[in-house]
């Protein structure tokens, strides 16, 4: 299964709650504020290399970058994807968990 | 593969509406086919014609008309929430007793059975919310 998370870990905890769910074959994609996540340096970086031990995690380039930020600031290990990489992950697992 | 897009939130309020046309773009880029779209709750507003945002911002509404119309995508508007929030069809304006309909071209107001039935011939089906 694939989880997107969109909000921010610092909002609310979408991301805490996937995490507490998600089976270990199950890759976690950050979208829109989700991308906060990825970002090395924050209270929530020990966390999301915990969850790279199990999970395949990728942020959203493009949401990235509406945001300021840049690859080179995500956590060692997250995969930076474009749409077109958005589109892939769905292709590769057979259903999509939005946390809202 | 085959896919169905449920956008939950309005234009311009959330970024919900721009990753689903994003990504519908996106999908069919790589092949697929968006089969439906189904706007729920404020994601109603998606459909109506009559938004004039500044010409150098985009217009959410016009581009999913424009995608619709080019790769025949079936655009729904969930009939409860659109009555709700005034978007209205030509039938649904005259059954109402109003004096216009404002809803956008490529679509069109019907119930949530119809994003029942996009779930189950979907191969996929991505929720974009709030």
């Amino acid at each position: 299964m694939l989880h997107t998370v969109n909000k921010s870990p610092f909002e609310r905890n979408t991301l805490n709650a996937c995490l507490g769910h998600a089976l270990p074959d199950s890759a976690v994609l950050l979208i829109e504020d989700g991308v906060l996540a990825a970002v090395q340096g924050t209270a929530h970086e020990t966390e999301m290399r915990k969850a790279l031990e199990q999970h395949s995690v990728s942020v959203l380039g493009p949401d990235l970058s509406a945001r300021g930020l840049s690859p080179e600031q995500v956590i060692p290990g997250i995969n930076v994807v474009d749409y077109a990489g958005f589109v892939e992950l769905t292709e590769n697992h057979d259903k999509v968990q939005a946390w809202l | 593969m085959k896919y169905a897009i449920l956008v939950n939130e309005g234009p311009y309020q959330h970024q919900a509406s721009d990753t689903a046309y994003q990504f519908c773009k996106a999908a069919i880029e790589r092949g697929h086919e968006v089969f439906r779209a189904f706007f729920y709750h404020d994601g109603v507003h998606n459909g109506s014609r009559f938004p004039v945002p500044p010409q150098d911002d985009r217009n959410i509404p016009v581009q999913w008309s424009e995608l619709a119309a080019a790769h025949d995508i079936d655009l729904v508007v969930c009939i409860a929430a659109a009555q709700r929030r005034g978007i209205l069809d030509e039938g649904e304006a005259q059954r109402q007793g109003k004096d216009g309909d404002n809803i956008a071209p490529g679509f069109r107001i019907s119930g949530l059975g119809q994003l029942i039935e996009a779930g189950i011939q979907c191969d996929r089906l991505l929720v974009f919310g709030d």
